[in-house]
């Protein structure tokens, strides 16, 4: 990481996520090989913080960036990183196809079920009844759709090797966290496939909560709609 | 050979390192040709069929911020779906060439060639204040060789670079001399020559490489547009490319560029025969535009703007 402050509220998980993914980096010893693609969303100045060469895409289309690099430079680790509202709505056509097209790179793919830079509208990742500054009676299934679970429905490509979801709210948490991301560097760059990372995450703020309080909403709610583990490994779904 | 096979091949020659696109006609020759000359076996190129324009240019935005020589194909719609992406590889100043085989609009218009994107062209198409380095063949040698022109320009001064060909001449079969094959540049040249501002991979003897078009502090992104206005003013003061036809004696001289320069290069020929003192300007780069030159011409030469595809497009720009 960079001496740079985060710019993320207090509580955030995206500083958690940040801060292992560039451990794994540290550990695998790929600093030097590795290029990173930054969303938009909260987490757009991602370039700011993390100590490698980054590139900052418009909004939902990392994927296709990160295509692009891996398929000119064989050599480099690649990854991106992106929000539900990035990756689930606008970008859902680059983030299903590079999946489809198998390339190999990393997706961490951070799951707070709310669109949080601006102000805490509806993502496709909203659950069903959850209040949104676009959905403040509730999301209404009937009429906004379902919360889509991006994480199951790629799953199923051919092309993915590797899925699986995780938190960074607790200790243990962390710790899983990181082993899932290093194994999904180490499998990408061994060119079996894309490997896919969810990490469910709060957004306290966007959901007007202290940010204990939104832990412990976040296991009471998003876990049992967003259930945490792995989904799909050595390309074999796991069945549950 | 086409005018689309002919910048394939030439990009091909000119060592490019990628090419990324989605078909549509007329330019759908563009991919076809890349596929089943598989440059991968010949130079090391990589090809890749993207799922929509949108991917397409979002590559190249990748692509080109890794300092590597990459470019993509469309048609007017797909165009217009790219515009998002040249706007953020104009702000991030990303060197890459964007060709549009142009056909009729607005809308899903036709197939047929048309000039009616010349403004979005020219004046930069997406959102905010940016040029596009734009340039228009008007034969199919001049499609071979404007993607090696449209290449060089856009590294030199980290520009996307717009080749402005339109349905005919992708379509028009014509003899072609292509230059010889170059070498692709390898992965450390890459980094000995653009490793100052390329997403190479950071090494430990130099700073993080950063490509964004954000600055949320309104005095930097103040004066990273009075930079981009610099540059552009130093385009404007050194690659103009036009040509002239018996405009030296003419007493009424037609402007037209592409394709409707050829119908005029014949009409000139035609009222030459009648005793029509007549001439032809043809500006090759419609950004930078050679104002000053038609300008000069002043009251006793007229232009008379190309009557058939652009209509009020192009005249307005110059009268
Ligand atoms: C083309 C485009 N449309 C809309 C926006 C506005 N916008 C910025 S971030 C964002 C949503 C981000 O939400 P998410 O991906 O969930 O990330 P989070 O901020 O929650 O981390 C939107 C809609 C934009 N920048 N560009
Ligand atoms: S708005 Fe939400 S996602 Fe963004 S930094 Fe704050 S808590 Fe994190």
């Amino acid at each position: 990481m960079t001496d740079k402050e985060l710019s993320y509220c207090p509580g955030c998980g995206h500083g958690t996520a940040h801060r292992i993914t560039m451990e794994v980096l540290d550990d695998l010893d790929a600093i030097k090989d590795t290029i990173g693609i930054a969303p938009v969303g909260c987490s757009v100045l991602a370039y700011e913080f993390m100590n490698i060469d980054m590139q900052q895409a418009a909004h939902g289309r990392a994927p296709a960036l990160a295509t692009a690099v891996k398929r000119l430079w064989p050599s480099k680790h690649v990854f991106t990183y992106q929000g539900d509202g990035d990756l689930a709505a606008i970008g859902t056509a680059e983030t299903i196809h590079a999946c489809n097209r198998g390339e190999n790179i990393v997706i961490i793919f951070i799951n707070n079920g709310i669109y949080g830079m601006t102000g805490g509208q509806m993502a496709p990742t909203t659950l069903p009844q959850m209040k949104s500054s676009t959905s403040p009676n509730g999301r209404d299934t009937g009429t906004m759709g379902h919360p889509l679970k991006i994480t199951e429905l790629i799953a199923q490509l051919p092309g993915v090797h590797f899925v699986t979801r995780q938190a960074v709210h607790t200790p243990g948490g962390v710790r899983k966290a990181k082993k899932a991301i290093k194994k999904a560097f180490e499998q990408s760059f061994e060119n079996k496939g894309l490997c896919f990372v969810e990490i469910v995450s709060n957004c306290n703020s966007g959901w007007k909560m202290e940010p204990r309080a939104s832990n412990v909403w976040m296991e009471e709610n998003m876990f049992p709609y967003y259930p945490l583990g792995d989904i799909k490994v050595n390309g074999e779904l796991i069945s549950k | 050979m086409k005018g689309n096979e002919a910048m394939a091949e030439a990009a091909i020659r000119c060592g490019a390192d990628g090419y990324f696109g989605y078909p549509i006609t007329p330019q759908s020759e563009v991919l076809e040709y890349f596929m089943a000359e598989e440059p991968w076996n010949r130079t090391g190129m990589v090809v890749l069929q993207a799922e929509s324009e949108i991917a397409a240019i979002n590559m190249i935005y990748g692509g080109a911020s890794t300092g590597k020589k990459v470019l993509t194909s469309s048609s007017s719609p797909g165009i217009s779906l790219k515009q998002e992406g040249l706007s953020y590889l104009a702000g991030a100043e990303l060197p890459c060439v964007v060709i549009n085989v142009v056909r009729g609009g607005p809308g899903l218009g036709d197939i047929q060639p048309a000039q009616s994107d010349y403004f979005q062209s020219v004046k930069g198409g997406g959102h905010g204040d940016y040029k596009l380095f734009v340039i228009a063949p008007s034969s199919v040698q001049e499609s071979a060789d404007f993607v090696k022109k449209a290449f060089d320009i856009a590294f030199k001064y980290r520009i996307p670079a717009l080749i402005l060909s339109d349905g005919a001449i992708g379509q028009m079969m014509e003899k072609v001399e292509l230059f010889e094959q170059e070498e692709r540049l390898t992965d450390e040249q890459v980094i000995e020559k653009y490793g100052s501002w390329a997403t190479t991979g950071k090494t430990a003897d130099r700073e993080r490489n950063i490509i964004t078009s954000l600055d949320l502090i309104p005095e930097r992104l103040e004066d990273h547009n009075k930079q981009l206005q610099a540059k552009y003013k130093k385009i404007e003061e050194n690659e103009i490319m036009f040509e002239e036809i018996h405009c030296d004696d003419a007493d009424h001289i037609i402007v037209a560029y592409g394709t409707s320069a050829r119908i005029c290069q014949k009409t000139v020929q035609l009222a030459r025969e009648k005793g029509i003192k007549l001439g032809l300007m043809r500006p090759i780069t419609l950004w930078p535009f050679p104002k000053k030159k038609i300008a000069e011409y002043g009251d006793t030469k007229k232009g008379i703007p190309t009557p058939d595809e652009v209509l009020t497009a192009f005249e307005k720009h110059f009268m």
